[in-house]
């Protein structure tokens, strides 16, 4: 038998009908509100758009962060050019979106990942991180982002799989720098299986709690704080598991200068300077002596031992 | 050929004065300001050295351009530029015992020994300032012959300063190429005349039967 039961609606929470009039008034509202949220200057509308919070992670130094200014401004990224100072000028003329990364290689899951999924794969962290450049000066730079090791587990690396390539878009439309024969492009850098396992090793979207301008290496970038900074390689689009040591961009320009490792080491020199001591920007003002570089920029007790027999001098 | 009169000349050597001392005071300002960027050491030492290659290009453009153009007044300009090249490069050289060494001695010897491009750099600058000290008209006079013998090392000098240079960049050595390019002409055009002025001279040799000892300043 069939009891129709009341309505568990409320009369009184039914719409008025004066409220139903207003529905107009309130779409013209909208669309007001929405004309204004574009109207407003660039730079407040995108601050809402940049936010890209973390949970605070493991491994954070406590040392005072590089300037928001310096750390955008004083960038190495030669496809748009080979002064610092062009990334900041030419980078935001790449397109970051839509972003896709190519795994391939000998992994089980190949395939392409939409940047949005990436950022979804595992929670973003804080990870405040030294990072000394080649060049002989240091910055610390809070870096949002989960370890890399997070997405190869998900890959599922094949057992002949004792390397990992990831290589930087290569668009000569929009990276001027590549225009030139600088380097090999595209440009190529790459770990030991174990190195890029290390829950040191992160895969970056942002900094600062905003996502990664341009020049930093929008819209990800792998971050190795044990390694000098060109081992970090930025805008990446492809991630190739390889049994060989893979082919990578610094080492082929000057094999003498810039090994497959190049961890951050005080005791080898570059060939043409010496690496025992660094310029902390931002800090150390122009009348500051320089500071002590630190083995594996200070992050021996994390990583060496995964070099333990290997000679560091042969293999630097 | 215009000539400058007294007056004139003294403005023109004003003007170069300041010209000269306007990349000194940016970095001046700069310190102060604290607007030489992110690295301001580095500023400086690129500025510093710049600017003394740049010198010692034009000191050595006078000579050229003096012949191309008969402006033989351009040679009053010479020691000015070619001072402000040695007060370039001994900033140069302070800034990387002072700012960038810390006066580590050691490690400063370390890098001399070791470094070529500071081998060459180092070289550079000791063998430039025989050349600043003999700058004035007395030691000129005092020293007759030998002095423009003297002031040839800075064909060496530039050289090494360019090679210097060179050797230091990472991977875009599109600056000092222009450099080189630029030394390669003036030294050229001098290599040039050096061996047409030899081929008169052998053949006004041959009938008076007498060679002079060549000038090629």
């Amino acid at each position: 038998m069939l009891i129709r039961k009341p309505s568990d609606i409320a009369p009184s929470e039914i719409t008025s009908p004066s409220a139903y009039r207003r529905r107009r008034t309130f779409l013209r509202r909208a669309v007001a509100l929405g004309l204004a949220a574009r109207l407003l200057p660039a730079s407040a509308q995108s601050a809402a758009a940049r936010k890209l919070p973390g949970r605070p992670g493991p491994f954070s130094t406590d040392e005072k962060p590089t300037p928001y200014k310096d750390v955008t401004t004083y960038n190495n990224f030669y496809e748009f050019g080979t002064s610092k100072s062009d990334p900041a000028i030419y980078a935001p003329e790449m397109k970051t979106r839509p972003w896709t990364v190519t795994v391939d290689g000998e992994v089980k899951r190949k395939g392409e990942f939409g940047i949005e999924d990436l950022l979804k794969l595992a929670p973003l962290e804080d990870r405040t991180y030294r990072h000394r450049c080649v060049e002989a000066w240091s910055m610390v730079i809070p870096w949002v982002g989960y370890p890399l090791a997070e997405l190869i587990k998900r890959v599922e690396p094949t057992g002949n799989a004792k390397y990992v390539a990831y290589t930087t878009r290569l668009d000569p439309e929009s990276m001027v720098g590549t225009r030139l024969p600088m380097l090999d492009w595209p440009y190529v850098e790459g770990l030991r299986m174990d190195e890029a396992m290390h829950p040191l090793a992160l895969l970056t979207f942002g900094l600062y709690g905003e996502v990664l301008p341009n020049q930093n290496g929008a819209p990800l970038r792998v971050v190795v704080p044990w390694k000098y900074g060109f081992k970090s390689a930025k805008s990446i689009v492809k991630i190739t598991f390889t049994e060989k040591q893979p082919r990578t961009a610094w080492n082929t320009a000057a094999p003498d200068e810039y090994g497959f490792y190049s961890n951050v080491n005080p005791n080898v020199d570059h060939p043409r300077w010496s690496q025992a001591r660094e310029r902390r920007i931002g800090e150390d003002g122009i009348f500051a002596p320089k500071r002590k570089t630190l083995m594996f920029n200070g992050y021996a007790d994390e990583v060496a031992g995964l070099y333990s027999g290997m000679d560091l001098r042969k293999y630097f | 050929m215009w000539q400058p009169g007294r007056p004139q000349l003294a403005t023109i050597k004003t003007v170069l004065f300041a010209l000269c001392l306007a990349p000194f005071a940016r970095l001046v300002w700069g310190v102060a300001y604290d607007a030489l960027g992110a690295n301001p050491v580095e500023a400086v030492t690129h500025s510093t050295g710049w600017w003394t290659l740049f010198l010692l290009c034009a000191t050595l453009t006078v000579t050229p351009l003096r012949r191309l153009t008969g402006a033989n007044w351009l040679l009053k300009l010479r020691r000015m530029l070619g001072l402000f090249a040695f007060f370039y490069v001994v900033l140069h050289f302070l800034t990387y015992v002072w700012l960038d060494q810390w006066f580590d001695v050691m490690a400063m010897a370390k890098d001399v020994l070791k470094r070529p491009y500071i081998t060459v750099g180092f070289t550079g600058f000791l063998l430039l300032i025989p050349l600043a000290i003999t700058s004035a008209d007395s030691m000129r006079r005092r020293l007759g012959r030998s002095w423009q013998r003297l002031h040839r090392f800075v064909y060496l000098i530039a050289i090494f300063g360019v090679l210097h240079f060179w050797w230091l960049v990472k991977r875009d050595v599109t600056e000092p190429a222009i450099f080189a390019l630029v030394l390669a002409g003036l030294l050229g055009a001098r290599a040039v005349w050096a061996l047409r002025q030899r081929g008169t001279r052998e053949r006004a040799g041959s009938a008076t039967l007498r060679v002079q000892p060549g000038r090629m300043m």
